[in-house]
């Protein structure tokens, strides 16, 4: 009966996709209508072959931590990593000499751009947050994961997800939202796996054996509930026709831009800040071997940053024609939130104390704590970049740039290859990594690559401001635009090669981890399982 | 799941009592900086959205005590600018632009204020520094006009335009397209003689001879009997050796059979007097003035 359903499932959605590919009136629908009849008929030709096996029966329900997910997670992350870092690679070079854009549409940088911010921010950044919070609820609420294979679907639909968005992308398709590009279809879809997600997470939480909820699961459970809350704000769109992938967006004008920019913000707060946190919070203190520092520190800092967040967006629309009052209100948020920030910062550094000459031995932990130090510094140059006055200097030059990758290439970045070190052999029962002195190149060549990066990009974007803002004795304007434009070629070769540096890392990091699942190194003696 | 508070060795602070997977806690106090520091920014920011403009209320905002505005402070900013040259672009305006070459103060300022208007309005076309673009846009570095060069006549394209519909008194003229007009061997034969008229070497297939008799049929009237161009009609000048459209045989050819069209949009609406002005003494100043 159940196969049957299966089968008739399957059969009907693939049947359904078919006839989309047919109607559609768009080369993205049809497209995405191809992928996704191929995907429904696969498991259409699965479900059949697999009819009659015997079903594990109540009561036989599996035991232990459910980690195949986890792994699953691990290997998109590391496989996501390096198409993204590639991606931002190429299109850094693309702005250093434009003939790489090859005239064509596919490969132009407007297209390029948000496939390689998808990439790293969703894909990579997002395979690793629902990954690691899989493994960090179960590990810290001493649980099996909720839902059986809920968490499973949660995987492959995020990825299903990040699929259509990219190849969106690619053919041309976007709705004109920074970071909330994919179309109607694709925003639905997310929303139903998020929900699920959701429902796993909690009621993972809900099923603890522990009396209290580790501070970890705080900072992962306030990012898919606001995540969820922002991801539906922002995307509310009427489709143009359900055969079309074009939709309107119901927020007009600068209504629309402040819905925008609440999103974009805190798509860096609640996707890039708190459950990054999160990760720091459990990988730290593992790693170091060490208890938290302070527990009413991460109480306070903890509300604070989510309650000041989520009012810090309109100081991406300084100067605009958004009202004074939500500029300033925006700036003023910005600027208390620095505290509520370092706090984060100050329990991850201090978890350190009584074992900083791990820093000496240890490549992981060192990838970790660098993590935290630029965080602390993205997020002391973020609230002074929302002062009104500088940002009239730093608003739309690559200043903006250079500030978000020193905060996702330091802060993002560094904090998921430690976890991912961490994670790898353990999660499939191994001695230890690869090889160790592999990481240190890694670290090594990821800190050189961003320090190009930030600095050029520092130079550039307060050149750019300058130049763009100058004027003579009798008030008249120096510059022309391109003059600003020929000024940034040597920064943006130097940006480039920071990113050569950095993909290479990546690439390092993916050989290191394969080799580690490989085997290697030496199988690790079974560990038992704690929880159930 | 311990419930005990123990003291931790290395930093001799006492642990919460909490465990997860092996994680404990300490009681470390919040650090006083930190707590002073957020503190302190909160206190900052009551006051600051007292002062200035922050608090929504039904209808409208909290104005703040210093009436700060941003559009207030750009009108306050723009009109002090104009303050400070309102004499001068008085003058400007009155002065025949003719003798603007001829007053020290004048020529500087128009020429900086001319190069700041350019910068944001012609340089996206013309290039930041004038040279053009071979096959759309004309050089303004060089003496070669196609609708003359004196400061009157470069203020009247700068104003009106060039074949720019929406401007009545815009410069207008269309070349025919000779490719629905005549024989592709004639075309071939004015593409010889039209580049023999600069003397430039070509490999043009025509016949130089027969090409002088088509020119002197078709091209003459507006062009000129020896090729100088008419400015009447923004013809250009065909023996100078300066090419718009590229000046080897295959352009030559196609501007012969298909005509060229350029267009400059009108300024007139778009700029102040003073900054057409100032704009006309700054191109008139780049090399080619007349």
């Amino acid at each position: 009966m159940r196969d049957a359903l299966k089968i008739a499932v399957w059969g009907v959605l693939a049947l359904l996709f078919a006839i989309a590919a047919n109607w559609g009136e768009d080369a993205v629908y049809r497209a995405h209508a191809l992928i996704l009849l191929a995907v429904a008929a696969a498991l259409f030709l699965w479900s059949i072959r697999t009819a009659g096996a015997p079903v594990a029966t109540a009561g036989a329900a599996p035991a232990g931590y459910m980690d195949g997910v986890v792994r699953a997670g691990v290997i998109a992350t590391t496989f996501w990593a390096v198409v993204g870092f590639l991606a931002g690679t190429y299109v850094a070079f693309q702005l250093a000499f434009p003939v790489l854009n090859w005239d064509l549409p596919w490969t132009s940088f407007g297209r390029l751009r948000p496939l390689h911010t998808s990439a790293v921010i969703f894909a990579f950044g997002g395979n690793a947050l629902i990954a690691t919070s899989f493994y960090v609820v179960q590990r810290t609420c001493a649980t099996r994961l909720w839902g059986g294979n809920a968490a499973w679907f949660v995987f492959w639909g995020y990825n299903l997800f990040i699929v259509l968005a990219a190849t969106g992308y690619v053919l041309g398709s976007t709705q004109s939202k920074e970071y909330a590009e994919p179309e109607w279809y694709a925003d639905l879809w997310l929303t139903i796996v998020w929900v699920v997600y959701l429902a796993v997470f909690l009621g993972t939480v809900i099923r603890r054996k522990e009396p209290h909820i580790y501070v970890a699961n705080w900072f992962y459970l306030s990012f898919i509930v606001t995540i969820a809350m922002l991801h539906v704000i922002n995307n509310l769109a009427v489709p143009v026709s359900i055969w079309s992938s074009h939709s309107v967006v119901l927020w007009p004008g600068v209504q629309g831009a402040m819905v925008q920019w609440w999103y974009g913000h805190n798509a860096v707060a609640f996707f890039l800040t708190v459950p990054f946190l999160a990760m720091m919070y459990y990988f730290v203190p593992k790693q170091a071997d060490r208890p938290i520092y302070s527990y009413r520190l991460s109480i306070v800092h903890f509300w604070s940053l989510i309650f000041l967040y989520i009012w810090a967006g309109p100081h991406h629309l300084h100067y605009t024609a958004l009202p004074d009052w939500a500029q300033i209100l925006g700036m003023v948020f910005s600027i208390v939130l620095w505290m509520p920030s370092w706090g984060g910062m100050i329990n991850g550094l201090m978890t350190l104390q009584g074992a900083w000459d791990k820093l000496r031995t240890d490549p992981i932990l060192r990838m970790l704590v660098v993590a935290v130090g630029f965080y602390a510094m993205a997020t002391f140059e973020g609230p002074m970049m929302s002062i009104r006055s500088v940002n009239s200097l730093s608003h739309y030059t690559e200043w903006t740039i250079g500030h978000v990758h020193s905060g996702a290439l330091g802060w993002n970045g560094m904090i998921t290859f430690g976890a991912l070190y961490y994670l790898a052999p353990r999660l499939w029962n191994r001695q230890g990594l690869y090889s160790l002195s592999l990481v240190s190149w890694h670290f090594w060549l990821a800190t050189i690559g961003i320090v190009l990066y930030a600095a050029s990009m520092w130079v550039g974007g307060i050149t750019q401001g300058l130049m763009w803002r100058e004027v003579d004795d009798q008030g008249f304007l120096v510059n022309s635009f391109i003059d600003s434009v020929v000024a940034m070629h040597p920064m943006y070769v130097i940006r480039a090669l920071g990113g050569v540096l950095y993909l290479t890392g990546g690439i390092i990091m993916a050989y290191n981890i394969w080799k580690t699942i490989a085997g290697a190194g030496a199988a690790a003696p079974v560990r038992t399982v704690a929880a159930e | 799941m311990a419930t005990k508070r123990e003291v931790d060795e290395a930093t001799q602070t006492e642990t919460t009592g909490h465990e997860w997977d092996g994680i404990k806690e300490l009681d470390t106090p919040m650090p006083r900086w930190w707590l002073w520091t957020f503190y302190a920014t909160i206190v900052w920011g009551v006051i600051y959205t007292i002062l200035f403009p922050a608090w929504p209320l039904v209808t409208g905002a909290t104005p703040g005590l210093l009436g700060y505005s941003s559009r207030g402070t750009v009108a306050a900013e723009i009109d002090a600018a104009a303050a400070r040259n309102a004499a001068l672009d008085a003058r400007l305006i009155e002065a025949d632009l003719a003798t603007v070459e001829n007053d020290p103060e004048l020529l500087r300022f128009a020429t900086a204020g001319g190069a700041a208007v350019f910068r944001n309005n012609c340089a996206p076309c013309h290039g930041a520094g004038a040279s053009g673009v071979v096959g759309h846009y004309p050089n303004l570095l060089d003496d070669d006009w196609l609708w003359g060069g004196t400061l009157a006549d470069i203020q009247q394209t700068v104003s009106h335009g060039v074949r720019f519909e929406a401007d009545a008194d815009t410069r207008f003229s269309q070349m025919p397209a000779f490719g629905e007009m005549l024989a592709p061997e004639e075309i071939d034969a004015l593409t010889a003689y039209v580049l023999s008229l600069s003397g430039q070497a070509s490999d043009a297939p025509g016949d130089v001879q027969a090409g002088a008799q088509l020119f002197a049929d078709n091209c003459s009237s507006c062009h000129g009997e020896d090729g100088t161009g008419g400015r009447d009609f923004g013809a250009p000048n065909l023996a100078d050796g300066i090419w718009l459209y590229g000046g080897d045989a295959a352009a030559v050819h196609t501007s012969i059979s298909d005509a060229r069209f350029g267009i400059m949009p009108a300024f007139g609406d778009r700029l102040r007097p003073d900054e057409i002005a100032k704009v006309a003494v700054y191109v008139h100043t780049l090399g080619g003035g007349e």
